[in-house]
This record gives structure tokens, sequence and C-alpha cells, in this order.
């Protein structure tokens, strides 16, 4: 075998077994088959990503030299490094969104198969966007994860409100999809190229048409902000987070927004480049820079201020979650080492917060929405003293409280925008995320200081408790170890 | 070898968590005892090991083990990292070996005490945190030893949290820890701020960094205001731990915990953590002439301060106390003028004698059932005589009798006042010198001979078990012999080359700091005849101070004292209320703090001031949250409509 296709392999096993999935489904039938094999399609994307994770950039130079196929030589794909480790991050994502998901569909009477291929799906399409080196495959990869989304939204047909979070899901997505594809257009027209690294130097060499470049930027900007949740193209969120089956949110909020904002790193630092010398473009990407600080400002003000006034814990997540995009926004702006650093860090350590804080909702969950209310949560420390303590560090963490990871996934962006002179977005992070203290810690004073009112909360975790055994460990191990993630991704973009 | 350095620390860390997780399990006192003496007695053996390593394989530079590393940013390394040189492996091997001592002779101190295993993984963790503070290589990690020990003597000085306890505004045991915890707390302060500068003028807290950067650049920093402010700041939180004017006030109360922890904690280790700071960072403090003369200066004036309060208590544990903090002040003098050694030196000595000082006041106390009044003592030698002969040589020492340890230390500390400082300082650490050795032979003479003044049908003293005794027996030999790692050179000049074997041991560590000093100082005056002459005077000084004590009370009437007592009764009367600094304190900053907190700060800044920018600042930050809140209509064509809104502004700025 060719080396290059080693390097595609974690691609190669993940789109061959999302179509299996499929058609195993129509073969058997069998529901924990199809868990299975998914469960073994993922690990196995894993490991084949952990190995070209491991490969070093010599040895890619030299394939990429040496390569064949178009799909390299004409740098459509990249592979290996931060690539790599996003496609650990989606698989993990994956593993622990299906593991939780089982129990929780299965007691809400719709585990259909759909499922897991739908996962599957949409995990091929998050891989395609962190190995995109050419807009067409940047634009393959957002359709690919977000058609499954919209279907995955409304997984739960006969909640009206599930039904409605699919629809909104897709009206908008949609909308903001033109714009996208509008802009990538805009930037073929201005540069003759798909190629995103060609296009990054052309611009740079002042050689690109103004006008369409700057529509291009512009439209892209609104693109990938809308897939991220920022504001304000966030409106969707809270309402299709809130809607979804609570395992799913975890999944679109999670692995969703890591697709995102690696995509959005892509363009904002191959394409967009702030610090580019060319006059033709200087003022643009400047502008945009700061386009993105407003942006990252108020996505994470407007997240916190929504959040602090939900009484219903899964709307308060699905708010915060749009906040923690605000966070991860301030990366792209200060463009330096320590921001990309803290994007890696911050995604990494987010996702396996927020994954467990949704899933700890899921298993209280009763027929969709109810029982999610802040005060169903009082006193719940006396009955639930391990979902309590597991949901106290996950709080603790998104509300980055050291020694847990989420301090310093903040530590590392605050201190990124400092040194890149955005010292009044990192006044504005901090305020925000003074603000979130308060409904952050609020829910922990709720599951340990209130009495218990509404009787006792029962809940059913099953296989979740694996989900969440996994995520509360990595989020304390990588706060008391912070280095095995830094050490391991720094100059990866 | 040297990276097995990280099994000093943690040997005591893992017998503080068996013996506080389990301790209520373990029903043996015996097992209890066993665990937490063998944790601090296996933790010796490794710096035992390693120092002798050293020994046969002489470090060029400063060893370091990482062990840990939390995160790096900039200059700021946090970690968990030790540092391997001379003078962190003597103060290890004080540390662990005095602790060992100490914590056999607690196993039968402490014996039926209802807290036993409390008491256990207290000591044991406070030696944790003690080798952290001295093996740490870089500030943050000695702060953290710093507020650890802090923590361990606020929580033992309370051990015996039900028990009343005399003192000024102080009515029981957890009063005097807190009142050691909150004086402390100012000197913390200090030591923080200190911290915070040298980051930013050295751009990192490591000991390494910061001494190569402060002699690469002597010539730059010599005397400027930053090193002077990071000198005395440091200082600051070396009078609060070492008990120095203005915080001295702290030590004498402590003394209300457990005999044991006063001579471990308040005696022999913690107390001379400021001294380990100062030796640590001596290069800087060679920097800053100003800063070295106020070290010189308080050490000087604490010495002079506790030495005569010393004369006139009656409470066994307070004369050490006092004696304790008077010393304290020997080794800060020396520090001043640049003798790091010397200081260095006396800590070692004075663990040796004072620790045991303390201890045989415990076995004293114990034999008397808690009776604390050497008034009420009394011809002890006669029922305790181990206990006599140990605490003999341990004033013997103390006072400065030739050849026993104390007379080496503090001989060389009086030579340096006078050849590197000047003949004032040198007075008055003399009388200094006279006065300890009159209030320790006043103490042996009261405790120890006459007669019993006790109720001798109720009370009958005996001599403590061997567990208790050896520990006694073996610090008496070191006391005994001790100071003889550094003989000075007029004295040994006879035997050997370099006689002061402790000199050449820290040399390389105090090389460059002693340059700057004398390339910035005077020509000192470095006469034979007259070190010999100096070496003379004390020693009669300190016999001189043994014989008035000997006169004064070997009368069982002690008419002369008490004479002296009514004819002087205003100073009498000064130094036995330790001069009113305690009520100064309490009326000029104790009681206006706490008024002005309850009348002002806390009724009207904090409850409406304060309260109403926190409460309103929420209740506007929740409003505009519902304010937004409103915008999240539900209706997809609203939210298509805030896009476009959105896309036209982006394209308009992007655009024009």
């Amino acid at each position: 075998m060719e080396l290059e296709y080693q390097f595609l392999l974690p691609l190669i096993i993940i789109s061959v077994s999302s179509v299996a999935a499929v058609a195993f489904d129509a073969i058997w039938k069998n529901k924990n088959l199809n868990f299975s094999f998914s469960i073994f399609a993922l690990l196995a994307t894993l490991i084949a990503a952990a190995y070209t994770l491991t490969a070093s950039n010599e040895a890619i130079d030299a394939i990429k030299a040496m390569a064949l196929s178009d799909l390299i030589s004409k740098h459509q794909i990249h592979f290996g490094g931060y690539s790599a480790y996003f496609d650990i991050l989606f698989c993990l994502a994956g593993l622990l969104t299906i593991v939780a998901a089982k129990p929780f569909i299965k007691r809400e009477y719709e585990e259909y198969n759909e499922f897991y291929s739908l996962i599957l799906f949409s995990i091929c399409g998050m891989m395609l966007i962190s190995h995109s080196s050419s807009l067409l495959v940047l634009f393959i990869g957002i359709e690919l994860m977000s058609i499954p989304f919209y279907v995955l939204a409304g997984f739960f047909r006969k909640s009206i409100f599930s039904v409605e979070a699919s629809l909104k899901y897709f009206f908008l997505g949609a909308f903001a999809t033109g714009f996208l594809l509008y802009g990538m257009a805009m930037l073929y027209g201005a540069t003759g190229t798909l190629d995103i690294k060609e296009i990054g130097i052309i611009i740079s060499q002042g050689e690109a048409i103004p006008i369409y470049l700057t529509l291009g930027i512009g439209l892209m900007l609104v693109g990938l902000s809308f897939k991220a949740a920022a504001f304000p193209f966030h409106q969707w969120a809270p309402d299709v987070y809130s809607g979804s089956p609570t395992v799913v949110s975890a999944f679109f909020a999670t692995a969703g927004k890591a697709a995102a904002i690696v995509g959005f790193v892509i363009i904002a630092k191959e394409i967009i480049q702030f610090d580019v010398k060319s006059f033709q473009i200087a003022d643009t990407a400047r502008t945009a820079q700061l386009i993105i600080a407003f942006i990252s400002a108020a996505t994470m003000l407007i997240g916190n201020l929504t959040a602090l006034v939900q009484k219903n814990v899964k709307r308060m997540l699905a708010y915060s979650s749009v906040a923690h995009a605000g966070y991860l926004l301030m990366g792209i702006v200060a463009s330096n080492e320590l921001g990309y650093t803290g994007i890696i860090f911050y995604i990494s350590a987010y996702m396996f917060m927020q994954m467990g804080a949704f899933v700890i909702v899921s298993v209280f969950e009763r027929n969709g929405n109810e029982k999610m209310s802040f005060d169903d949560y009082s006193g719940l420390y006396k009955s639930h003293p391990i979902l309590s303590a597991l949901m106290s560090i996950f709080m603790l963490s998104l509300a980055g409280i050291p020694p847990f990871a989420g301090f310093f996934g903040k530590y590392y962006l605050f201190l990124a925008a400092i040194k890149a002179d955005f010292l009044w977005l990192t006044i504005v992070a901090v305020i925000s995320s003074i603000i979130s203290m308060y409904y952050y810690i609020g829910l922990i004073l709720q599951m340990y200081f209130k009495e218990q009112t509404h009787g006792r909360l029962k809940s059913k975790v099953g296989m979740a408790k694996y989900t969440l055994l996994i995520t509360a460990a990595a989020v304390i191990i990588f706060g008391i170890f912070p280095s095995l993630i830094v050490d391991l991704t720094y100059n990866f973009f | 070898m040297l990276d097995l350095v990280y099994l000093v620390p943690l040997i005591p860390l893992l017998g503080f968590l068996t013996i506080g997780l389990l301790g209520k399990a373990i029903k043996k006192e015996l097992v209890i005892g066993i665990i937490g003496s063998s944790a601090v007695g296996l933790s010796f053996l490794v710096t035992a090991l390693i120092f002798f390593d050293m020994l046969s394989n002489p470090l060029s530079k400063a060893h370091i083990v990482t062990i840990y590393q939390w995160f790096e940013a900039g200059g700021l390394n946090v970690s968990i990292s030790y540092q391997i040189d001379q003078l962190s492996i003597l103060f290890a091997l004080v540390v662990t070996g005095v602790g060992f001592l100490i914590h056999i002779y607690s196993i039968a101190y402490m014996k039926g005490d209802r807290s036993f295993y409390r008491f256990f993984a207290y000591l044991n963790l406070f030696i944790f945190m003690m080798l952290n503070l001295v093996l740490s290589s870089n500030f943050l990690l000695t702060f953290l030893g710093w507020e650890g020990v802090g923590l361990c003597s606020y929580l033992l000085i309370g051990f015996w949290y039900d028990r009343k306890f005399e003192g000024v505004r102080i009515k029981w045991t957890g009063d005097a820890g807190n009142k050691a915890f909150i004086v402390n707390r100012i000197g913390d302060f200090g030591f923080l701020i200190a911290m915070f500068l040298i980051y930013v003028t050295f751009n990192s807290l490591d000991y390494v960094q910061v001494v190569d950067a402060a002699s690469e650049s002597s010539k730059l920093l010599f005397g400027t205001g930053t090193i002077t402010a990071i000198t005395l700041l440091l200082f600051l939180g070396c009078t609060g731990k070492s008990a120095q004017l203005p915080l001295a006030v702290w030590l004498p109360d402590a003394m209300a915990g457990p005999t044991p922890v006063s001579a471990l904690i308040h005696a022999a280790t913690m107390v001379t953590a400021g001294v380990f700071l100062v030796a640590r960072s001596s290069i800087l403090f060679a920097l800053s002439p100003a800063a070295m003369t106020v070290v010189a200066v308080v050490g000087v004036a604490t010495a002079f301060f506790a030495a005569t309060i010393g004369i006139v208590q009656n409470d066994i544990k307070k004369v050490l106390a006092y004696s304790t903090v008077s010393q304290l002040g020997f080794m800060f003098a020396a520090l001043g003028v640049g003798a790091f050694t010397a200081g260095v030196f006396h800590v070692m000595t004075h663990a040796f004698f004072k620790g045991l000082l303390f201890l045989g006041a415990g076995a004293v106390i114990h034999g008397l059932h808690e009776e604390q009044n050497i008034k009420r003592m009394g011809n002890l030698r006669k029922y305790m005589p181990k206990t006599y002969i140990t605490f003999f040589i341990a004033t013997l020492a103390i006072s400065g009798i030739p050849f026993f340890s104390g007379f080496f230390s503090k001989d060389e500390i009086l030579w340096h006042s006078f050849s590197d400082g000047n003949s004032l300082l040198w007075l008055i650490l003399s009388i200094c010198a006279f006065f300890t050795a009159f209030y320790m032979f006043r103490l042996l003479y009261l405790v120890f001979f006459g007669k019993e003044r006790f109720n001798t049908r109720t009370v009958h003293p005996h001599e403590s078990p061997a567990s208790m005794t050896v520990p006694l027996i073996i610090l008496a030999a070191l006391s005994a012999l001790g100071g003889f790692l550094g003989v000075p050179e007029p004295l040994g000049a006879w035997f050997s080359d370099s006689p002061h074997l402790l000199h050449s041991w820290l040399a390389p560590l105090f090389q460059n700091s002693e340059i700057i000093i004398k390339n910035a100082g005077a020509e000192a005056s470095h006469s034979l005849t007259m070190e010999y002459l100096l070496i003379l005077i004390s020693v009669a000084v300190a016999i001189a101070g043994i014989m008035l004590a000997r006169k004064y009370y070997s009368d069982e009437n002690w008419t002369k004292p008490r004479q002296l007592a009514s004819t002087f009764k205003p100073i009498y009367s000064a130094l036995y209320h330790k001069y009113r600094l305690d009520e100064i304190y309490a009326y000029l900053v104790v009681d206006p703090i706490f008024n002005s907190s309850q009348k002002f700060l806390w009724r009207v800044f904090d409850m409406k001031f304060i309260d109403g920018i926190v409460n309103g600042t929420a209740k506007v930050t929740v409003q505009l949250g519902e304010y937004i809140r409103r915008f999240q209509f539900g209706l997809v064509q609203n939210y298509a409509l805030v896009m476009l809104a959105g896309i036209v502004l982006i394209l308009f700025f992007l655009l024009f």
C-alpha cells in the first residue's frame, strides 16, 4: 500500500464504516449489532488517527513530495498534526456520546439504528473539516456534518420540541450555508483557486481581486460564525440544544462546536492572515480581526447573560455553550502560538466537561423536557452523592476554577489575547467569566445547600456511567497535568 | 543518589496520610507512634545518604530534581522541584534528625491523650511542609511550605483546644493559635509582595536563576531601591516566622501547645525558617547594605528585648520561649553583618540545645503533673537525674561555656559582629550573652537545686521512661560536641588547616555574597590578638552571668532578687509584662482595627456600600439578561432577520 494511504486511513475507515452501518441496518436490523459496530469503527478510526499523529513532520513532507495521488499532491487534504489530533477528539466525542445515548434513547423508546450511522456520518464530516486543505473539502465536510445534525436534532420525532429544533436548525442552517458557499465562490473568483494555502499566498502577494476578496472574507465569517454559534448568528443554538434529545445536544455542543472552530481557525490563519503585509488587504484583514474580536466579546457576554436568567438546567448549558464559543474565538483573534495552543486545550477540556454536564442532565430526564429545572436539583447530593460530585466537577471546570482543565484553557486564551494587545477583550472575558460563575456555582449550591423540595429525583445511569467517569477523569487529569496536551499540540498550527 | 530526594518529603507525607486517614481505626498508640516516628526516621536516613554522597562527590552547583511541573508560562515555572545543595541538605538533616528524636520522645509524652493519632498526623504533616520549605528550588514552593508549617503550628498550638491559657486577651489555647496565625499573616504579606517584586525584577522565581541573575548584574543592582524593597519585604516575612521585632509577640503564647511541639516547631525548626530564607537569598541581601543594617539592628534589638524579659519570667516554657526569641535575634544579627555561615551554624547548635531544653522542660512538667511555674519546683535533680544532667549540658551550651556547641557558634557571631559590624553591636550582644547565662542558670537553680517547693506528699516526681530520656541523651551529646563542626581559626589552626568544617561546607553558597559585602564595606579588622581577647571576654561574661545567678538563687529565700525587684519596681514590672508590647499592640493596632471594622467597615461600608454595589450589579446584570432573553423570540423568521442584520453590518464594516 502506498504510504500516503496509511495517512488517509482514519478518513477511509470512518467513511467506509458509516456507509456499512446503513447497510448492516438494512440487512440485520439488530440494534446491538449497530451499536457495537459503530464503537468498533470509531475505535479503529481513533487508533489510525493516533498512528498518523505520531508521524514526524519530515515523514509527512517526504510523503507529500513523492505522493502520486492528486488528493495529497494538490493539497486537497491535510494530514498528521492537528488534523490527527482533532480526529481523535471527534472519535472520542462520538464514543462518549454513543455510550451515553444507548440507555437514554432506549429508555425513551426511540432507539433506532439510524442514530449510530448518523453519528458516524457526522463525525466523518467533522474529520473532513479538520483535514481540509481546500475550500471544496471544507464545504463537503461542513455539509456532511450538518445534514446528519438536522436529522439527529429531530430524532425524538414524537416530541414537538425535538421536531421544532430540527426544523429551526435546518432552515437557519441552510440560510447560513448559502452565505458560506457564496463566500467560497467569491474567494474563488478573487484568486482563481480553491486551495486554501494557495489562496493565502495569492492574497499576501496582493494579486487577488479586492472587492471579491473582501466580500468572500465577510461571507465566510458569517457562515463560520453560524456554525460556531457566535453572536449574532447564535440564536438557533439555545433553541436547538435545548430542544434536541439531551445526548444529541451534548454531541452538537462539543464535537460540532469543535469542528466549526477548527474550520474557523484554518480560514482565519491561512486566508484572512491578520498580520498580512500586502497593502491591498491589510486594512480588510485588520478590520476582520476587530470584527471577530467584537463577535467574541459579544458572544461571551450575551451567552453568559442569558444563561444567567435560565431556570432550566439544560437551557442554561445551551446558553453557556454559546459563551464558550466566545472564549474560543479569543484564540483566533490573538492568532499567536499561545492562542492556538489555548484553542486546542480549551476545546479538549470543554469537550469533556460540557459532555459530562449534558449527560448528567440526561440521566435525570423523563419524557423529554421534564425534571430539568434548577429546583429539581435541590438537595441532590443526599440522594445522588456521586452524580452531584461529578456535576460539581464539571461546573467548576466550566467556570474555570483550578485545578480543573477549564482553568488552563481560559488561562492560555486570556494570556494569548493580552499578548496580542487585546487587553479590552480579556477584560470582557474576565467579566463574563465572573457572570458565569454565578450560575455554575449556583447549581452546586442548589445541589448541596438547598433542601430537597420536589421529592427524589430518579436517575437511570446505566452505561452512561462510563462516559461520566471518563469525562470527569479527563477534566481532572488535564487540569493537573496540562502539559500532556500542551506539549503534544504545541506548534500544531 | 541525589535523585532520591523526592523520598525525603514523600515519606512523612505518607506517614501523615496513613495516620490521618487510618489513625482512628488503629487503636494501639504504639503502632501510630512507630509509624509516625519511622516515617521521619526513614526520611532522615535518605537525607543522610544524600549528605554522605555529597561528601564523597562534592557538588559544583546546585542539583535540581523536578518532581512535577504544573505549568510554565513566561518565566513563571510552577513546579514541585527540589534543590539539593549544601544549605538545603544541612537544614533537611536538622529537621529530620531533631524531628525524629522529638517524635520518639512524643510517644511517651503524649501517652493516653485522647487525640494521640491527630498529634502524630500533624507532626508528620509539619515535617513534610518544613522539608518542602527548605528543599524547594524556588520561592513559590518555599512559600507553600512556609504557609504549611504556619498551618501546622496553628493546629498544634491549639491542639488541646479545650484548655485554658493565660495571656493578654487570650483565654484558650485556640486564641494563642489564632494570635500566632494572624501575626504571621502580616509577615507572609511581606513575603508575597517580595515574591512579586522578585518575579518582576528577575523574571523568575527559581533560586538558581535569581541568584545567577543577581550576581551577574550585581554592579547594576547594588543598593537600588528595588533590591532594598525586595529584601526588606522578605525580611518582614522572616520577622513573622522567626518571631523578631516587631512581630515577636506570638512565640511566647505559642507555648500553649504540647511541649514536644514547642521543642520541634517553636524552637528547633520552624522559627529558623526566617534564617533559612535570608541565607537562601543572601545575594539579594548582600546587594542592599540598607537592608543588611536593618536585619542586624532588628536582630540585636530582639536579642536584647527578649533576653531581658527572660530574666524575670516564672513559667519554665516562657523562659525558654524568650530565650528562643533572643537566640534568633543573635542569628539575624550574624546575617545582618554578613556572617551567613555563623547564622546557619547557630541555627544548628540552637536546634540541638534548645530542642533539648524544651524536651527536658517537658519531662519536668510531666514529672510534676503539669506544673510549669519554676517557683513551685526545686531539687528535681534528686528525682530526675538523667533529665538534670542533660538539661545541665544544654544550659552550659546555651550559656557559651567553652567547647560546648553554643560556645563556638555564639562566639563566632560575637566576633563577626565586632569585626564586620561595629563595637556597639558587639557590646549589646555581649550583654545579651551575659543575660542568657544568667537566666538559664536561674532556671537551672530554681528547677533542679534548692529544696522542694511543691507538695511532696501529693506530687512524686519521677524519671521519665527510656523512650523520653534516650532522645535527651542523644541531643545532649550533640549539644556538647556539635560545636566542633565550626572551630574558629585561632583555636583550631593548631590541628588543621581549615578547622571550620561548616564554613568550608557552605563556602560555595555564600562566596559571591561575601565578596559583594567585602567590596562594598570598609576594611574589616582581622587581628588574631583581638579575636583571642574577644573569646576570653565572652567566656568571662558567661561565667559572670553564671556566678551571679548562683549567688542570687542558691539562697533559698531569693533575698537579693526580691530586693532588686522592689527597688526597681517599674523596670521589673515592665520586664515582667514584656515591655507591655501586647497591650501597646492591642491599643494601637488591634482595637482601632476591630472597632472601625465593626462600627464602620462592617455596618456602614460593607453592609450599605459594598453590598449595595454587589447587589446592584447583580440586579443590573440579571435585568440585562432578562432583557436580552426577550430577543430569543423562538421564531425562525426573526432569527433570520437578526442574522441578516449581522451580515449587513459585517459587510458594511469590511467594505467601508
